[in-house]
Order: C-alpha cells, then structure tokens, then sequence
C-alpha cells in the first residue's frame, strides 16, 4: 500500500524528517507515536501534499504510484486522506456542499458517475451516525464555531463520505474527551477493512485503547527509533518517552 | 491642461444645444437650476490626483473623449429588453436607453393608486410635489463637477413616489440601456426616490449595454426615506467594459426609517461611485453593502459617508472586492459621528482578495467621532485567497480550479445573502460560476 523509503524533509532550511523508512501494507493499522516536535505532523502533511515543505531525500511509493510527484487532489483521488490536527475553518462553504464537490470529483477521477442529491443525501446520512454527527452542522460552513470535538468528528465524517484506501489520522484524539474519544474510535473501527490501511498519529497511548493498532513506530527528532507491536504503546505509556530518548542517543552513539 | 478646457467648452457648447431644444420647458423654473448648475460647472474644476477625494482615481482617460448627449431614443427590440431583465424577477420596469425614458418599452401597468413610477421628465412637467420638495436637494451641485454637469443637463431619468403608508410588494427594476452603436454617448439619467412615511419599496438601479462601446454614464440618485420607511435599493453596474461610469446616490433618512444599498459592481473601465447617506432623525437604520468584481485594466472606485447626524442610529457598512488582473479598487468610507449622535452603532468593513501580482487596492475606513457615547469599529483587509483553507479543500480531492471558485464564492458569499431581492443573488452567483468555474454549483 505504502513505502517510504529514507525520507528527509526541511523546511526553512531547518531538517525535521531525518530518513523515515515505513511500509505499510493493506489491512494494516500503524501507529506513529513520540513526544512533541518529533516530526510526527510533518509526516503527516508531507504525505497528504503540503507544498511549503522541501523534500530533500527519499521516496514515496503509494499503490505503485511515485506520491510525492502527485498534487494533493490527486493523492485524494487515489484514495489517500488526511484527517487534519487543525482542521481548518472555511466560512461561507457549507460541509456539504465540500463533501458533495469532494466526492464527484474523486467519482469523476475513478470514471464513476456523479451521485445525484439524493443518492448524496441518503449517503451522508448514513456516514453522519457513525460519528454520531448533529444534522444542523452540514448545513453550516465548513468548521466554523465547530467545537473542538466537533471539529474532529467532522475529518473522521468526511473520511466515512469519502472512504479513502489510506488514511493518515493525525491526532485526531488530541482535546478529545473520552466520551467523545470512543465515538471518534469507534467510527474508524467500523471503517476499518481488509482492504484499507490506517496509520493513527497520536501524542497519547489512550486512543490506541479503542484503535488496535498492529505495529507501534516511535518517532523521535525526524528518525523512526523503535518499532514494535501494540505492546510497546502501553510500554511508552508506563514509562515514558525518556527511556527511548536514551537509547536514541545510545543508538547514535554506538554509529 | 488645454485638453481640459477644451472638454469644459465641449461641454458648454452642448449645453447651448440643450438649452435650445427644450423650447418651452425652458420657461419652467428648474431650467434656472439648470444654468445655475452650468455656471458651476463651469467655474468648477475637474478633480485631479492632487485633490484628496480622487487621490487614486486618475480620471483623465475621460478627457480623451468627447461625449455627446443622445439627441432621440435610439431604436432597441423587446427582445434586447428581456436580456437584461430576471424572470424570476416580478414587478415594474422602467426603461431607458442611453438615458431617455422608453415608455414603450417599459412595463408599468397596474400601478396601485397614488405610487408613481416615471421618467423625471413628466414628473417635472407635472409639477409633482416630491420634485418641488426633494429634487436637487440633497445632491450638492456646489461643490462636485459631475452633479453640476449631471443638474445642468437634467431632463431624463426615473422617478418614484410612494405615497405615505403604501408598501409597494413588487420591486421596481429601473434598466439603463446604453446602446452606444460607435457613438460616443453622454448619459446623464438624474433620478429621484420619494419614499413616504411608514411606506416601503425595493428598487433596482440596473446599468446595462447593448454592445463594447466607449460611452459615459454621469448619473445622480437622490433618495428621501420618510419617517419609518423601508427602502431596499440595489445596484447593478454591468456597464460595457469600455465604459466610463458616474454615479452619486445621496441618501436622506427620517426617524426610523430603514434604509439598505447593495452595489453589485462589474463593468466600466473606470468606474466611481459616491454613495452617502445622512440620518435627520433618531432611531434609523442604514446598511450600505458592495461587492466588485474587477479585471483587465479596470478601475473601480467607491467613495461612501454615513453622516450620524442624529442620536440613536445604526449603520452597517460592508464593501468586498475581488480583483483580477492589472485591475486596481479603491474604497474610501467615512463614517461621521456627530457631537450630539449619542448611542450611534456603526460597523464599517472593506475586505479584498487579489487574485493576480499586479492588481492593486487602496482602501482607508475612516471614522470622524465628535460624540462619546458610542460603538464603532471599522477594518479593512487586502489578502490573496488563504492558501490552508486552499490546501484543505485540495486535500479533499477538489482540483484546483474549483478550489479557487469554492473560495472566492465563499469570500463573496455573505454580501450576497444579504442582497434583498433573490433573483439578483442567484445572478450573481452565476457570473461567479462563469467567471470562475463553469462547473462549480452552489
């Protein structure tokens, strides 16, 4: 499904991803985890297409597809989607009216017809109870005076509307309450399958209680430091992050 | 500079043209108005970048031509006619062509009893009490060349009364054809609104053209809102791209009266607008809202003065530009709180989004506050599209193009819905799917 190959990524001159090595292949969860400043949502934006980014080194290979020479849309159309950190507010479009011109438009890229309004509207409804999303929000701009949580509920919809073949949820329980927590999880194990890939980036073991993750990666100062099963989340959430700071700098000094 | 006075006695000898086919309604009294207004026109000079309120509109292009007032109504079909009306659009219309009533072109049947909807001529010719009350009142010939130029050549333009307590259902679309057909048409339509106590009324001030041509529209609106009136007025400039445009709408509001302007601008090559309204009253209300759209070498330019003369009023003020191109807009607003205007709300924003390197704003809210007790806030902003909301939309697998078209539609979206009559928002919402997307849909 994914291949990143010793991916090294600047911006402003300055490196954060020092040479990522990944491979994710179909069915599979992975989680991306470490401290603040690891290079973690720069992964994540790096893969959905962020162009202020430079990439330095490295490549991306995404269902045989070279990702990094695709514009973002494109990398929508092929099935690739980003549940954003900060989902960002757009007054004067409404959420539906996004995600109706967001799905024709991956339709019309696969060679599928349009959906008709209500094709369209008996589909969002359907999507809406998985993340337990108030009906009035769709009608109003994109996230404008959304709470947080709504906010949030609101990338995991578009990802039920959309039904991506990878998608990147780049903290998305950050702020998160738990109620709100096990919503937001249980809409992405439901959309869960054999035939797509998620990898959950997160800050915290405490979503990857309700996404079972099949491989843990530890992202440190832009390099990948351990990986591990979903046993390792619980150990980092025992003892920390200190103890892999430590045997990263073991391991950069034994080089 | 000869070419300057060389225009003003192109003028003035026109004016002897004028003044010499009017025969006997030059015995009336307002053809003294008109010399007097001649005279100004005459003393006046024409505003160059030295004087501050056309600071960054350079108007001398105008004086490259010699504009010439139609001599006879030109002959235009039905069928021209219904492209420049809605049919969603229900009511009255009144036609002009390069500025002189049509009245078989206009469709003004069933007028309920009292309201009048006609050319200013008759009106004149009337002796209509509204003329005698309001007419030149509010718009200083004085001090602006373009209103004397405008008064001194009054004869044409539309005009309506709403009796007191009388709400007119219906708008009324007032449609100012140019049909220049390589002439070079001087169009001086001189209007005026009479709106009376507790009455209501929406009008449509519409500037359209038959073809590309270079022409000039000088045009004058005068409004008076009576006491507790509600009065609508929406503006749609889609003057030939080769155009110059003119127009000044004085507005004068009694107590409580509710008075709103939407001034919908697209066409003309240099384009300026003066837009003022004064409270006279306690407890009105005002709303002045725009949006531009400019491109190619356009210059668009909005001069507006809310003047809070009196305690107790409310105005909104909130004009957007979308600029393409080497196009270039200028918005200047002054909001005017006089000493006694105590518990005045006045809101006043410009917002702009550049689409190209070269276009170009200038914008200046200004506030004059004389009282102390009293809400005001004002802004402006000159910005490109936002590149996160652009990205986010990317993200979801909208191409680039209607990305853009999504976000200027949104950009524009909240003066839109605020227009009044509907079929003017759905007009404008197509000539933005047109101009930016022909398959984006709202």
């Amino acid at each position: 499904m994914l291949e990143i190959k010793n991916l090294h990524v600047s911006i402003d001159g300055k490196e954060i991803l020092k040479g990522i090595d990944l491979k994710i292949n179909k069915g599979e969860v992975h989680a991306i985890m470490g401290p603040n400043g690891s290079g973690k949502s720069t992964l994540a934006q790096v893969l959905a297409g962020r162009e202020e980014y430079e990439i330095t080194k490295g490549e991306v290979t995404y269902e045989g597809l070279n990702l990094l020479e695709m514009s973002p849309e494109d990398r929508a159309r092929a099935g690739f989607f980003l549940a954003f950190q900060y989902p960002v507010e757009i007054p004067g479009v409404s959420n539906t009216n996004l995600l109706k011109t967001a799905l024709n438009e991956i339709r019309k890229a696969k060679g599928e017809e349009p959906l008709d309004a209500i094709e369209f509207l008996a589909l969002i409804k359907d999507k809406m109870k998985l993340v337990e999303l108030d009906q009035s929000l769709l009608s109003r701009a994109v996230n404008e005076s959304f709470s947080g949580g709504e906010k949030k509920r609101n990338e995991i919809f578009q990802m039920a509307v959309l039904n991506p073949k990878l998608a990147v949820l780049d903290e998305t329980d950050s702020g998160l309450d738990i109620d709100a927590l096990k919503i937001v999880a249980n809409g992405v194990n439901q959309l869960k399958s054999k035939e797509n890939s998620i990898i959950v980036v997160t800050h915290y073991q405490r979503l990857l209680n309700y996404i079972i993750p099949d491989y843990v990666h530890v992202l440190y100062k832009g390099r990948i430091i351990k990986s591990g099963g979903k046993d390792l989340a619980l150990e980092l959430e025992d003892r920390g992050y200190d103890w892999i700071k430590e045997h990263s700098s073991q391991l950069t000094l034994s080089k | 500079m000869d070419n300057i006075l060389n225009i003003k006695k192109w003028y003035l000898d026109n004016f002897e043209i004028f003044q010499n086919s009017l025969n006997g309604e030059s015995l009336k009294p307002i053809n003294q108005l008109r010399k007097d207004a001649m005279a100004k026109f005459s003393e006046l000079s024409f505003p160059t970048i030295k004087d501050e309120e056309w600071k960054y509109t350079n108007i001398t292009p105008l004086f490259k031509h010699s504009f010439k007032p139609a001599a006879s109504i030109s002959e235009i079909e039905n069928a021209q006619v219904d492209q420049f009306t809605f049919d969603d659009l229900k009511g009255y219309l009144a036609v002009f062509v390069n500025g002189i009533y049509s009245k078989d072109l206009s469709r003004l049947e069933n007028l309920p009893k009292e309201v009048v909807i006609s050319s200013l001529e008759d009106a004149i010719n009337s002796y209509h009490l509204a003329v005698q009350k309001y007419f030149s009142k509010y718009a200083d010939y004085k001090q602006h060349i373009f209103t004397s130029l405008n008064t001194a050549f009054t004869k044409d333009g539309a005009f309506i009364h709403i009796p007191d307590g009388k709400i007119l259902e219906d708008p009324v679309h007032i449609l100012f054809i140019t049909n220049s057909n390589g002439e070079k048409i001087l169009s001086q339509p001189r209007n005026l609104f009479s709106v009376g106590k507790n009455s209501q009324v929406k009008i449509l001030e519409h500037f359209v053209s038959i073809d590309h041509g270079i022409y000039f529209t000088n045009s004058v609106s005068e409004i008076s809102a009576g006491e507790n009136a509600v009065v609508d007025h929406v503006k749609l400039q889609e003057e030939s791209k080769n155009a110059f445009h003119i127009h000044r709408i004085e507005v004068e509001q009694e107590r409580n009266s509710n008075f709103t302007s939407h001034s919908i601008s697209l066409g003309g090559i240099i384009s300026r607008n003066d837009c003022n309204i004064r409270f006279n009253g306690e407890g009105g209300e005002g709303t002045l809202n725009g949006l531009y759209l400019t491109d190619g070498e356009q210059l668009y330019d909005t001069h507006t003065m809310i003047d809070h003369a009196k305690p107790h009023c409310t105005s909104h003020e909130h004009y957007k530009g979308i600029l393409d191109d080497k196009s270039r807009g200028v918005f200047n607003g002054k909001v005017m709180v006089r000493k006694d205007a105590q518990k005045t709300n006045a809101f006043q924003e410009n917002n702009n989004i550049i689409l190209s390197a070269e276009a170009l704003v200038n914008t200046k809210p200004q506030l004059e506050i004389f009282a102390d007790d009293v809400k005001c806030t004002h802004g402006a902003t000159i910005g490109q599209l936002d590149m996160d909301s652009m990205f986010y939309l990317k993200s979801r697998g909208i191409g680039k193009v209607t990305a853009r078209a999504i976000l200027i539609h949104a950009f524009a979206s909240d003066i839109i819905k605020s227009i009044p009559l509907k079929s003017i928002k759905s007009y404008i919402e197509s000539i933005l799917t047109e101009r930016f997307n022909k398959q984006f849909q709202q």
